[in-house]
């Protein structure tokens, strides 16, 4: 379990530290500048992302191995950069970033495997007539996803996190014209909103209780020191703390974004995105970062658990984990297009991610994070390398034979197939899920996790087997000519799978380097771990799951019939079960039948109210007022007008009668001034008369 | 010696006269003749109080007759310049026509 307290804080940031911002920054102006370029301007767009996330890969690596030394000369790296962005009254709304052991990972993973999608991008995207737009998209993306791994503050993770949905919804519904990707899209953005407004609750309890948005802050962070404590002294509700309420409303927003039960709907529907976006977005990193934000805010999650327990928050994280692993690979057994099954794949790691994180504490979720990331890009990418060239075909029925028409997509694929299916010692795969399964196994509330993990990973071998002999094995069952595709998506298939099978040395029993890293404890070579009675069992178990997933998928689909049409081996021999997983256990007839159809009802009930009701209201009023202004106008033409029109003729007489007397005339004048003489000479003799 | 009130009598006489002509006549430059005869009915005035007064000797009542018909030489000159632009421009010297300056 990783123990927040082990890091030293930091008073000066390094430079490294200073300038990290620049990772998500640069690729976010790289996407302003093509959004401005002309469509045909399809080689300085390809320049420019390519160009930004390299230098966002250089600073990522640069940033590591900062980490790296740190770490090995024993001073514990974590970095934070925070400065206030407003102030309203004595609060703060703070803003940084963090440089640690976890946002380091996490920073060359995304843009490493980025940068290989990238590449194969310009491949597979060079007869869209949208290229530039594509690329625009992809930057914005890659700078938004690098914001929520550097964030510091909970504000800032949460603002990186919207645009990532945002470009989530634009690159799925890249191919607008298409009705289906229209509402994939539109899909994939409500599901995860449901998602984040919880998490936006989160958010601003998190806030009101600890009155900061930072994560660290020399110890007066959110999830660290002082306010931890008042977190977890502060009761909520059902005999809750308030930490556990708002670890879980945390962890719904997670569960949106991560395609966990019951939110996982829109990930399968997302693939009608282009295969880069599946792949990148959709597999790599944007759903890894509802699992990168439990580790994130893992002191939280993991708050008031005594040594070596666990918390009812990772309690949940681990129940909804480990169903959904085991759900989704029930489902991908029966699907028939070549992304949906990768999609339901995706789902069901992501699940044992988080069963990782509930059981095993931030470094065995992570390290199945960053080598799912590799091996799940390469499928994707392999995947679309078979897309391509079978000439935009999905359907496995109608592929077949593709191994020799391909070869080195079907090496790669293979090697990314082995390294899910966590065939043993070989592959980065069997690394990461054993240490899951070794979490789940001693994992003291329950042991069915475990169990359901087991069978998941059972299914997985088996769909995968299932898959790779239905396209790559047998006969080909397509129409068109398939044909290997270019060096430029072979290429980062080939880097990708030296990593899937590199990868797992980092994470093995006997030198724990990830887990030490991540966990800040110094990392010994121990070849004695490989001897323990329990991992043997585990290596044991892990065979069993292999063979067995395998054997039983290559006897069902080794001897695949030429024709498209035949019905699948599972449909023959068990067709209820087929139906039921095809239909993929009626979730979405479900949400249907209950939440979309309640919605709709109440848009009609709105409706009505707002025809009928208001409507009716709304006229009335209407009514009223023309009566009053009919009033108003009979009293102003009979009272007011009248009143106003006498008054007006008074004062025109009067004029008259004065303007009579000024008629120009000298001599009237001098007459009515001799008049006036003659009037006051009479009255002063009469006045003065004695 | 004759009463000043003869004086006065011939004075008012006159100035009635005047007013008469002012307030009868059509002619603008009767009427100006009018005015000339009422002014110079004040003068007479002036001469007679002057002459009936308590100072005799000193010439103040001269003075005044004197000033007034100076004033009253440049009054007539300008309304005569006035009778003769205003007859240029209307070719008519009756007043009842001249009505322009009403209200």
């Amino acid at each position: 379990m990783q123990d927040a307290t082990l890091f030293t804080p930091q008073l000066a940031a390094s430079a490294i530290a200073k300038v990290l911002w620049l990772i998500p920054a640069v690729p976010i102006v790289a996407s302003g500048v093509i959004s401005l370029l002309k469509q045909p301007r399809r080689k300085a767009a390809t320049v420019l992302s390519i160009g930004s996330l390299s230098f966002s890969l250089l600073l990522s690596l640069i940033a590591f191995a900062h980490v790296v030394v740190g770490w090995t000369h024993g001073a514990a790296v974590r970095e934070t950069v925070n400065f206030i962005w407003f102030q309203f009254g004595s609060t703060t709304v703070d803003l940084g970033w963090v440089l640690d052991p976890l946002s380091s990972v996490m920073l060359v993973m995304v843009t490493f495997v980025g940068l290989l999608i990238f590449i194969y991008s310009i491949g597979y995207m060079a007869h869209d007539e949208n290229y530039t737009r594509f690329f625009c998209f992809l930057s914005l993306f890659a700078g938004a996803m690098l914001g929520v791994v550097i964030s510091n503050s909970i504000l800032l993770l949460f603002m990186s996190w919207e645009i990532v949905g945002l470009t989530s919804y634009l690159l799925i519904g890249f191919w607008y014209q298409k009705p289906s990707a229209a509402a994939a899209a539109k899909k994939a953005f409500l599901t995860t909103r449901v998602g984040d407004i919880f998490f936006l609750l989160g958010i601003v309890w998190l806030f009101a209780q600890t009155g900061t948005l930072l994560f660290y802050n020399h110890g007066a962070g959110s999830i660290e020191g002082w306010a931890l404590t008042g977190l977890l002294a502060q009761p909520a509700a059902l005999g809750l703390s308030a930490a556990t309420v708002i670890g879980l409303l945390i962890f719904a927003g997670a569960a949106g974004k991560s395609g966990q039960l019951p939110l996982h709907v829109w990930l399968p529907d997302a693939m009608e995105g282009p295969t880069p976006v599946s792949a990148l977005i959709h597999a790599a990193t944007m759903v890894a970062a509802g699992v990168y934000l439990i580790a994130r805010v893992y002191p939280l999650m993991q708050a008031g658990a005594l040594a070596g327990g666990t918390t009812p928050a990772l309690t949940v994280v681990t129940w909804v984990g480990a169903s959904t692993a085991l759900f989704a690979a029930l489902i991908a057994v029966a699907q028939n297009d070549i992304k949906r099954i990768l999609a339901y794949s995706t789902v069901s790691q992501l699940g044992y991610m988080m069963a990782g994180l509930g059981l095993g504490g931030v470094a065995v979720g992570m390290f199945h994070l960053i080598t799912h990331a590799f091996f799940k890009a390469l499928l994707f990418m392999g995947a679309g390398s078979v897309i391509h060239g079978c000439h935009e075909e999905q359907d496995i029925r109608k592929m077949g034979g593709l191994k020799s028409a391909m070869p080195l997509t079907f090496a790669t694929y293979g090697i990314g197939m082995l390294a899910l299916c966590g065939v043993p010692i070989f592959f980065s795969g069997f690394w990461s899920k054993d240490a899951i399964l070794e979490s789940a196994h001693g994992w003291p509330i329950s042991q069915a996790p475990y169990y359901m993990l087991v069978i998941g990973a059972v299914l997985t071998a088996f769909y995968m087997t299932r898959q790779v002999s239905y396209v790559f094995f047998g006969a080909y069952r397509g129409h068109n000519h398939a044909h290997e595709s270019p060096r430029v998506m072979t290429t980062p298939l080939a880097i990708l799978a030296f990593f899937a099978v590199a990868l797992g040395v980092i994470g093995t029993p006997a030198w724990p380097w990830f887990r030490a890293f991540l966990d800040n404890r110094a990392a010994d070579v121990d070849l004695h771990a490989f001897a323990e009675p329990a991992w043997l069992m585990l290596l044991l178990t892990s065979c069993v799951i292999v063979v067995v997933g395998i054997g039983l998928g290559w006897a069902l689909y080794g001897n695949k019939s030429p024709n498209a049409e035949a019905p699948d081996a599972l449909e023959k021999s068990v067709p209820w079960i087929w139906v039921v997983l095809r239909d993929k256990f009626y979730v979405d007839e479900f949400y249907g039948a209950t939440f979309i159809a309640f919605y709709e009802w109440w848009a009609r009930v709105a409706d009505w109210l707002d025809r009928r009701v208001w409507g009716g209201v709304v006229a009335a009023v209407t009514w009223l007022f023309g009566l009053w202004a009919q009033l108003n106008r009979f009293l102003d033409t009979n009272v007011v007008d009248g009143t106003f029109d006498k008054g007006c003729e008074e004062i025109s007489t009067g004029g008259g009668l004065l303007a009579s007397i000024q008629s120009g005339r000298v001599q009237n004048y001098l007459r009515i001034l001799a008049l006036a003489v003659v009037a006051l000479f009479a009255f002063l003799i009469w006045s003065s008369r004695p | 010696m004759t009463p000043l009130a003869s004086y006065l009598l011939v004075a008012a006489l006159v100035f009635a006269i005047g007013l008469a002509g002012a307030l009868v006549r059509r002619n603008a430059i009767l009427v100006l003749i009018g005015i000339e005869l009422m002014l110079n009915a004040a003068n007479l005035n002036f001469i007679a109080f002057w002459r009936y007064g308590p100072h005799p000797e000193a010439l103040t009542g001269m003075m005044f007759a004197i000033f007034s018909i100076a004033v009253a030489a440049a009054e007539a000159a300008v309304g005569l310049g006035l009778v003769i632009s205003i007859y240029r421009h209307a070719q008519t010297t009756d007043l009842d026509k001249m009505n322009r300056m009403k209200g």
